[in-house]
């Protein structure tokens, strides 16, 4: 029985629920016996000279080993990549060196025998600041009165995409613009980030770390510490969550493992709660101005989305709001699209990926624009995305923003959520609670998107089947709770014909596979999981003459029943032979081997419709959210269960940005929302049951047909509450409220409409 | 964060503990649910040299009756409170308020006696207490001495206990014969209120004969809206009696401006949720 696309429940769950998995702080390795903990003393304030660091109280505290400042670290700062466009004077030293650009820098660090210590004489660590103006605002940061990096001469770090001298509005009936802020974010995960470090005895290092790519990190550190190939081995145990925020290589790893080099001796780092907030990037950040033209009947003919993004203090990742111009088009042809996006350094916490990672800001941009026009020209806005949606025969579809979108059936997969909401029927309920005046007011919102998926398009992977027949796969991916070792156990279950006990999965130990490329951007099933099913075909065709030889048939006669997991000559079903017994016969004392590379050949796009039905208290502004329905169509499902639950998470997090969550900073670029009590991460308790439809067109472009599912729900979800919730005050006069769309921002829209 | 070094006292007794804090003067703190003190001691926002730990006191936690009152020991936790039939009979406001305080495991933890000393305005009970009428009993070195709710709240995180004294009991009317009503307006489901109010409405013969209303979060202590309660003092039991009255709930209130939301909105809350619990609390359609 074929295994791929069943609800197999997953193998790591009861590991991970019954309190057995072992994150970064729980490992009680013998090596790690005796480890000194580390703790950073971080900045207090966004931006100012560093005129003085005191350290002789805290050394002398109890049980103090060291403390280093940047005086003490020779290691070269961490360069922004290469590809930003004002970049190369904008790198990041290790501890902040005489300027602290954002709350939360790390400007000292120390070393103790144990946690409290540590923490204590942290706070015996006397920093003396001389504030400088913080800059907070994207609009301040363009201007550049002050400068992060005046060596750069410009806050401007990097720039993508183009608007035209021409005006693509020229021959529009009606033409819309609006300023949209996206949010900043924080990713949150339940695991802050941690890291245990010990000598390896033979002049290198072992680190276990928090992260999504441990092959990335191990290499940025490799450089940065001036180690030689081979001395660095980076191990992700259970990971609690990343959201993106785990990805990048961070100064705080380098640190540590400077320390060990120095001292020679194990240490262990968790950062606080508190820290992480600060520490761990944060996501999102635009200013959107979009313009969008076209006909009175619902044509749209040309749209520009013009983005000021903010990088934060150190912009190693300025280049996100590229993935927002290529996405700018969302799942729309329309003739003419242009947008341009320029990222700027603040005296904030540092921009990366979350979540989606530059694709939800195109399409809350997109979305939001398509409602702004439907409202404009008063057409109902599922009638507008009818006009426009990309066609079925559209596909392969090139962008004008220089993307090819594979496949796909936009327009079903609206139809198919009008048709579950009852649309019209919804629509009848609205007219009838506005003409009634209720103050219990309902609005339906739409969103139809379309992702980017399977980025960072190589993965290695290797698979040995030992004597036994066990199967062991090793891959470049690495899970922060997705269920990679379910998935990728089924998919070799089926291509080999053994049940999927009999396949462990191994990920996140760069001493076991020396080549990955970790999780992010929708990528882990596609490279991951096409890596391991090239690994299999690759077995059999190694196996194959094996079987023929020992079955004493001819190669052409010799195929695995993939039932049963045993070869098989045609015509005689008495010879046959096992896995275990080929293994044990054509390798006496050893296994089945094989490695590859895998390349993605082209980009997929998952895509779908969204609808939220919100109700909205027009007396106090407070939104419930009653129903959520979502088609989504990341094209052949592995497992559709687990399928779901990235949805459900994804969902989640997209209806946390419209209603609730803000990283909010004031003039000073102090945060205000800098822990969980401000900062309203929503629960269960919250959100309504997810109504989920599934669509399946598969992508031409891996073998497995599977597109991206990890990160459409965030995209997909945000708009369409966001539009929910403008529509259901609409007729107030309201056109536009920003996200979050916390109760007082409806209330104070509500008011200066009706006012 | 982890705290800053303290030693640490678990008395059996209540003598014990008005002993122990008597001696320790100000730089003690009483550790009651721990809900919100083990907080502010991981900031290190508080670095006391001494915790003493209610929790092995067992004559402070539970509900009992005595003559016209409910009397419920400081250590009991939200989740007793939820499951006393007493409490569900003399004082369902108490309940009904006390489940919307932050999350299960919090209320699993969590104290009535904690949560009143503690004299959050943003925290739900020290309202409820004033609506109900309750009065503190309070132990210290010279005896017990009981404050009603009225005085207790003093200013912000203040209450009107000494050093060295300790919350024992909270003595609640029983009340029959009222409806009750909790209104909290919150962001997420384990949020503080933004605004909250408690309403008490006794009825007689279609008008409302006496009300008690007290406010959540729109000022340095809870506060009762007299203004509210003086309208609505033999009013016509209707809607447009209940939303005129309701338009006076932010007298005398100084409500905060802060990252949560700006005085203006906790203005207008606070009316519309007074004429909603109102409302509520005396079975009156007002929409």
């Amino acid at each position: 029985m074929a295994i791929v696309g069943t609800r197999m429940t997953r193998v790591e769950d009861h590991r991970l629920l019954t309190g057995a998995a072992t994150y970064v702080d729980n490992l009680r390795l013998p090596e790690l016996a005796g480890a000194a903990f580390v703790t950073f003393v971080r900045s207090p304030i966004a931006h100012a000279r560093i005129t003085h660091i005191d350290t002789a109280q805290a050394r002398a505290a109890r049980g103090v080993v060291a403390v280093y400042t940047a005086a003490d670290i020779d290691v070269p700062p961490m360069g922004t990549p290469p590809m930003l466009t004002n970049g190369a004077a904008m790198a990041r030293p290790c501890l902040a060196k005489d300027v602290v650009r954002f709350a939360g820098e790390a400007v000292a660090v120390v070393v103790a025998e144990d946690r409290a210590a540590a923490a204590d004489a942290a706070g015996l660590v006397d920093v003396e600041y001389d504030p400088l103006p913080a800059v907070v605002s994207v609009e301040d940061a363009l201007a550049g009165r002050t400068l992060l990096f005046p060596e750069a001469g410009t806050n401007l770090a990097h720039e993508a995409g183009e608007l035209s001298a021409a005006d693509p509005f020229a021959d529009c009936e009606v033409v819309v613009t609006r300023e949209i802020t996206n949010q900043r974010l924080a990713p949150v995960p339940m695991e802050t980030r941690a890291a245990a470090c010990v000598p390896d005895g033979e002049g290198g290092l072992v680190l276990w770390l928090s992260t999504q790519c441990p092959h990335a990190v191990r290499d940025d550190m490799t450089r940065q510490l001036g180690l030689l190939p081979g001395q660095l081995r980076v191990i992700a145990p259970d990971v609690g969550g990343g959201f993106g925020g785990k990805i990048p290589s961070e100064v705080d790893y380098t640190v540590l493992c400077w320390i060990v080099r120095q001292l020679g001796r194990p240490v262990r780092w968790m950062e606080t709660r508190s820290e992480t907030m600060l520490t761990m990037n944060h996501g999102r950040g635009q200013r959107q101005r979009v313009t969008i033209g076209g006909r009175r009947d619902g044509t749209v003919s040309a749209y520009r989305l013009d983005i000021l993004a903010d990088a934060g203090a150190y912009p190693h990742t300025a280049w996100l709001p590229s993935a927002t111009v290529w996405m700018a088009t969302g799942a729309y042809g329309i003739p003419r699209v242009e947008a341009r996006a320029r990222c700027v350094v603040t005296n904030t916490t540092p921009m990366g990926a979350y979540r989606g990672a530059g694709r939800p800001e195109a399409i809350a941009a997109i979305e939001r624009a398509i409602d702004l026009f439907a409202a404009e020209i008063g057409m109902d806005p599922a009638d507008v995305r009818r006009r426009n949606l990309l066609r079925p025969e559209a596909f392969p579809y090139q962008t004008p923003t220089g993307m090819e979108y594979d496949s796909g059936d936009y327009p079903a997969a609206l139809e198919q959520v009008l048709a579950a909401a009852d649309y019209p029927g919804l629509r009848a309920e609205q007219a009838r609670r506005r003409a009634a005046g209720d103050h219990r007011q309902l609005g339906i919102g739409l969103s139809c998107y379309v992702e980017v998926t399977g980025l960072g398009g190589e993965e290695h992977g290797k698979i040995t089947m030992d004597a036994d027949g066990a199967v062991t796969a090793y891959v470049g991916t690495t899970p922060q709770g997705q269920g990679h070792a379910t998935t990728l156990s089924m998919i070799i279950a089926d291509r080999l014909g053994v049940p999927p006990e009999q396949v462990s999965v191994r990920h996140t130990d760069t001493g076991s596979l020396d080549q990955g490329g970790g999780t992010f951007g929708s990528r882990s099933l596609q490279l991951g999981g096409s890596v391991v099913h090239e690994a299999t075909q690759r077995l059999c065709d190694d196996a194959l003459p094996l079987a023929a030889a020992a079955l004493e048939a001819d190669e052409r006669d010799v195929v695995l029943d993939r039932e049963s997991g045993r070869w098989r000559a045609a015509g005689d079903p008495a010879r046959e032979i096992s896995w275990a017994e080929l293994v044990r016969r054509s390798r006496p004392g050893g296994s089945f081997s094989v490695e590859v590379k895998y390349a993605l050949p082209k980009l997929t796009f998952s895509y779908g419709t969204h609808l939220a039905l919100v109700e909205v208290d027009t007396e106090t502004g407070q939104v419930k959210l009653v129903r959520f329905i979502g088609v989504d169509d990341a094209g052949r499902l592995i497992n559709p269960l687990l399928a779901e639950g990235q949805r459900h998470g994804g969902i989640a997090q997209g209806i946390a940005q419209a209603l609730y969550e803000e990283m909010r900073y004031d003039e000073d670029g102090n945060p205000v929302t800098a822990t969980l009590a401000d900062y309203t991460v929503p629960s269960a308790a919250d959100l309504p049951g997810f109504e989920l439809l599934t669509r399946e067109t598969p992508t031409p472009h891996n073998p497995l047909g599977a597109k991206g599912i990890g990160e459409a729900g965030t995209i997909g979800a945000a708009p369409a509450v966001q539009n929910a919730v403008i529509d259901a005050v609409s007729h107030l006069g309201v056109r536009h409220i920003d996200m979050p769309l916390t109760p007082e921002r409806v209330w104070q829209a509500i008011k200066e409409a009706t006012s | 964060m982890i705290p800053s070094a303290f030693d640490y006292a678990r008395p059996s007794t209540v003598q014990e503990a008005v002993r122990i804090l008597s001696e320790a003067g100000e730089d003690a703190k009483v550790l009651a649910g721990g809900q919100s003190l083990i907080p502010v001691l991981r900031l290190r926002l508080a670095a006391p040299s001494l915790l003493v730990d209610l929790g092995g006191i067992a004559e402070l936690r539970g509900v009992s009756e005595s003559g016209d009152e409910l009397v419920i020991g400081a250590m009991t936790r939200h989740a007793d409170i939820l499951r006393d039939p007493l409490v569900a009979r003399y004082a369902p406001l108490l309940a009904q308020a006390t489940a919307t305080v932050a999350d299960r495991q919090v209320r699993h933890l969590g104290t009535i006696g904690g949560s009143l000393s503690h004299a959050d305005p943003a925290g739900d009970l020290p309202s409820v207490s004033l609506a109900l009428d309750a009065v503190m009993t309070i132990a210290g070195p010279a005896g017990e001495r009981s404050v009603p709710a009225s005085e207790f709240f003093v200013d912000y995180l203040t209450t009107a206990m000494q050093p060295g004294e300790v919350l024992v009991a909270v003595r609640v009317p029983k009340r029959e014969g009222w409806g009750t009503h909790y209104e909290k307006f919150n962001r997420v489901a384990q949020a503080w209120a933004l605004v909250g109010v408690a309403a008490a409405v006794r009825r007689e013969n279609g008008s409302i004969a006496e009300a008690r209303v007290a406010l959540t979060n729109m000022g340095t202590t809870p506060l009762r809206a007299t203004a509210v309660e003086q309208a609505l003092a033999g009013a016509l039991a209707s809607a447009d009696a209940i939303a005129s009255a309701a338009a006076s709930a932010a007298e005398g209130t100084s409500p905060s401006s802060d990252v949560s939301a700006s005085a203006e909105y906790r203005t207008h809350l606070a009316k519309v949720l007074t004429r909603r619990a109102v409302a509520a609390a005396g079975g009156i359609d007002a929409a």
